[in-house]
């Protein structure tokens, strides 16, 4: 298994406070990785670190073989990044968003009407080309978010609580779309706060007071923590948390 | 203590319709869930209620009083907890408290029994400004304004999204306790799972009410056998889905955790688990289970 997100001991303080504690894990090609832990347990801290926007206090991490304190800019061209708070511009329709995306991303005009047509064709948008973002259902507007993130084809995607909200079956299809994403190569890191989302996930870690307290599969947490399932693993770990906040 | 007869509202002219016709109500002392994703309508229906938008047609009352008519008085005896925090983000935690105790004449002191769970837990920063509260403590800053009046009706409108399972637990257990106080909750969320902590809900979706009733009385209207699927092979639950959905029998199936739930056509359920052994998954096991209120809800939708 070849890893993609290599860290060490990353760490990042403000002042006093350490948001981030020595986080050592490794993450492989191709894997589901659920990225867990309570508000304010240090998550958005360490993401940040890994997607090169945050330089680190200490410690080492290598992102799709670059480094998180000098290849910062590298590191963004390897890399999607979603999250349900900001993804897509509503005020643009969805070829727009598309075609903004990718050219940021250095995609030739070719590569942008291809990779529109594509899109389009996999999400069965095609009449919804000219559309306003901000006219369509949440749960497309994530469908197309999550496309749109990984359309330069990164090798990592960072998903930020891609699912809150939506209706239960759209938000089963969206997890139908990490997982085609993932078959294919792509590895994907993703928070949530459904437990039943963290079920889906390879392995997964566990984030309380700025350390990773827990890292294995769901199955062996759960025989681990004598758990019915991952909610109870979780509320296990995190509620001794003295933490609070975001 | 709240009623709705035909509530019917729409945006644009005319051209989105927020809410369709919606009629029920909720009793003395309920603990009552307003289940459904965003979009739904159930911000739409918030705020038609606590009086801040008119409908197109229909009628409401809270606590006798009519919305329209009677604003006044109901704005008076309830108390809102927006989804988007809406408190004074520059001023404190203890000035927040006390402005909005001094517009409806009260003081922290006179209603402290009420709050005081709420409040000890953040009363250490009540020297810091709201805006720089972390989300926890913005939610339980915002949960004490909103009962600093000693309100007859709580509307909570989607006090738990973004927040994680230690503190929706938490949550949850003081709305337990604030009812056994005496105010009725409206509360609505999109986690389907908070549906059973309700005393009744009702499920909506594009402003639609697909059903009211208790979590148990929904489950038991699961009109279908249902049945658990699981296989603890490492090629994962993502192949189990795409196995069974693919097995000629199925009429539904869906991811819920750790197992796939799945109902059949006809009697063909017991010819599943022979075809999913022959597709490579052969410690796969079935059992019929009791439907989950999110099982329903999903069943709701594709009627």
């Amino acid at each position: 298994m070849q890893p993609v997100i290599i860290t060490e001991k990353l760490t990042k303080r403000f002042g006093n406070f350490i948001a981030a504690n020595e986080l050592t894990f490794e993450v492989y090609k191709g894997e589901i990785f659920g990225f867990l832990g309570a508000n304010g347990a240090g998550k958005t801290t360490a993401m940040r670190m890994l997607c090169g926007l945050l330089t680190p206090s200490s410690g080492k991490a290598t992102i799709a073989g670059f480094d998180v304190y000098k290849q910062t800019e590298k590191i963004k061209q390897k890399i999607g990044y979603m999250s349900q708070k900001f993804s897509l511009y509503d005020d643009l329709t969805v070829s727009e968003n598309i075609r903004f995306y990718a050219g940021i991303y250095g995609m030739s005009y070719q590569q942008i009407r291809d990779k529109t047509k594509e899109l389009l064709e996999e999400l069965q948008l095609q009449s919804e080309a000219k559309t306003l973002v901000r006219e369509l259902p949440l749960g497309w507007k994530q469908k197309l978010a999550f496309s749109v993130s990984i359309a330069h084809d990164p090798d990592i995607v960072f998903l930020d609580e891609p699912t809150g909200g939506v209706d239960p079956v759209a938000r089963r299809q969206f997890w139908d779309l990490i997982y085609h994403a993932a078959d294919r190569g792509v590895t994907i890191f993703v928070t949530t706060h459904y437990m039943d989302e963290a079920e889906y996930c390879n392995r997964v870690s566990i984030m309380v007071d700025g350390v990773i307290v827990a890292l294995d599969s769901p199955s062996n947490l759960k025989k681990k923590y004598a758990a019915a399932n991952m909610e109870d693993v979780f509320y296990e770990l995190a509620r001794k948390a003295t933490r609070k906040g975001d | 203590m709240i009623t709705l007869n035909n509530i019917h509202k729409t945006y644009n002219k005319g051209l989105v319709t927020a809410l369709k016709d919606i009629s029920f109500s909720v009793k003395d002392d309920e603990l009552f869930g307003l289940i459904g994703p965003d979009g739904a309508g159930k911000t739409s229906l918030f705020r038609i209620l606590t009086t801040l938008l008119l409908a197109d047609k229909g009628t409401a009352t809270v606590n006798g009083f009519d919305v329209v008519k009677d604003y006044k008085q109901i704005r008076n005896c309830v108390g809102y907890m927006p989804g988007k925090f809406s408190l004074y983000q520059d001023l404190t935690i203890e000035e927040n408290l006390n402005f909005f105790a001094s517009i409806f004449g009260t003081t922290l002191k006179e209603n402290y029994g009420l709050v005081k769970d709420i409040y000890e837990q953040i009363e250490p920063f009540k020297d810091r400004r709201a805006g720089q509260l972390s989300g926890g403590m913005k939610q339980k800053l915002g949960l004490c304004c909103a009962l600093i009046h000693r309100p007859d009706v709580l509307f909570l409108d989607e006090p738990t999204t973004g927040v994680d399972v230690v503190s929706r637990r938490e949550f949850w257990e003081m709305l337990k306790k604030l009812k056994k106080q005496g105010i009725t909750i409206l509360v609505s969320t999109a986690y389907m799972d908070e549906a059973n902590l309700c005393d009744r809900i009702a499920l909506i979706q594009k402003g639609q009410i697909l059903s009211v009733d208790t979590p148990e009385k929904i489950i038991e209207s699961f009109p279908e056998q249902l049945y658990g699927i699981k296989s603890a092979q490492s090629s994962g639950i993502f192949k189990l889905l795409q196995d069974t959905r693919s097995y000629p029998g199925i009429a539904s199936c869906f991811a819920f955790g750790d197992s796939l739930h799945a109902t059949f056509n006809n009697s063909s359920a017991k010819g599943l688990i022979p075809y999913l052994h022959s597709k490579g998954s052969t410690d796969a096991s079935m059992e019929t289970i009791r439907p989950t209120v999110e099982d329903c809800f999903i069943h709701l939708l594709k009627e």
